[in-house]
């Protein structure tokens, strides 16, 4: 870091950083992304805490033993992880170079995030079926948030997989892809992490209480 | 600033690319723990293994905060030297803001519902 002197024209010398070198297009990418990922995190946190904080308060209605089907989240938890190292193959392929196989293992990321997304929504369609809606008791409130909120990230992420699958077939792995698909990588892998939280403490805690 | 410099530039820091060095077996082996970190929690559960609901609860939480940890490693490639250590740096404060929030929300709440009076003994008072 060098400081230059500016004689300027009143003769007063003019401090400035003079490190402004030019960086590489997106070489803060990561960095960024990854910070917007805690500040995400922060928001399940607090989802996690109001849960902590009602999910006792069934207001004489149905409690997570009478709600949760246990073999049914396995199944979730499975198709949520095997996504995770489906993706993991994608950035493997794209280290490769492999056109092909990437969009390949990025499809079967998709089908898997797709299995995710409709396993939890038949399952709300059949707690709300029963009368468990968000409107029940202040624990299917907070319920319905925190596994909605997380659902909707997922919905977010397939979204964006089809699009980065898109622009992969349009323009190939350049880049500005490459990032890309990095950065959905980090987002992907970071909505597993938040599904450990979730499995455990809303649906083993929930049918251990 | 001429172009010997930038170059140089790019050579000392290689940006972007502390996040491609992952390898299939890293891959590999991070989906074997997580599976075997997922498994055993659904089972201790579903069958009841232990004696009682409490050691559960603490067993399947430890599970959790391992499985977590495995997901950062080998799913997410932290380590304390990705982005020249900043990663890290958000990393530690976002788990002290989550961990005060959680504990701060759970304990002063817990506080609340125990020192309220309940409902049906207010009735009772008039």
């Amino acid at each position: 870091m060098t400081v230059a002197v500016n004689p300027s024209t009143t003769g007063e010398p003019v401090f400035y950083l003079a490190d402004e070198h030019p960086h590489p297009e997106g070489y803060s990418t990561s960095l960024g992304f990854w910070i917007y990922l805690m500040s995400d995190c922060l928001i399940f946190a607090m989802l996690f805490a109001a849960f902590g904080v009602l999910g006792a308060n069934y207001a004489a209605g149905p409690a997570p033993k009478d709600l949760f089907e246990l073999p049914l989240v396995a199944v979730n938890t499975s198709m949520l992880l095997l996504s995770s190292i489906t993706y993991g193959f994608a950035m493997l392929t794209m280290q490769q170079n492999k056109i092909a196989q990437t969009q390949m293992w990025l499809a079967i990321t998709g089908l898997f995030g797709l299995a995710f997304i409709g396993i939890e929504l038949s399952e709300f369609a059949h707690m709300i079926h029963e009368g468990a809606t968000p409107q029940r008791s202040a624990f299917l409130s907070a319920f319905f948030t925190l596994v909605g909120t997380h659902g909707l990230h997922v919905s977010c992420g397939l979204i964006w997989l089809v699009t980065l699958m898109v622009q992969v077939g349009k323009f190939g792995l350049i880049e500005a892809n490459r990032r890309r698909l990095m950065c959905l990588s980090m987002f992907w892998h970071f909505l597993d992490v938040v599904w450990i939280g979730v499995f455990t403490f809303v649906y083993l805690l929930g049918v251990l209480r | 600033m001429n172009t010997d410099t930038r170059a140089a530039h790019a050579d000392d820091h290689h940006h972007g690319d502390s996040h491609t060095h992952s390898t299939f077996s890293g891959y590999m082996l991070g989906f074997v723990l997580s599976v075997v970190l997922t498994a055993i929690p659904f089972w201790l559960v579903m069958s009841g293994a232990l004696p009682s609901k409490q050691i559960t609860a603490l067993v399947i939480m430890a599970f959790a905060v391992v499985q977590i940890v495995v997901h950062m490693i080998y799913f997410l490639h932290m380590s304390p030297k990705s982005e020249n250590g900043w990663s890290m740096m958000a990393l530690i404060f976002t788990i002290v803001m989550v961990v005060i929030a959680l504990s701060g929300s759970l304990w002063v709440m817990n506080h609340l519902n125990s020192n309220m009076m309940p409902m049906h003994e207010m009735t009772g008072m008039k």
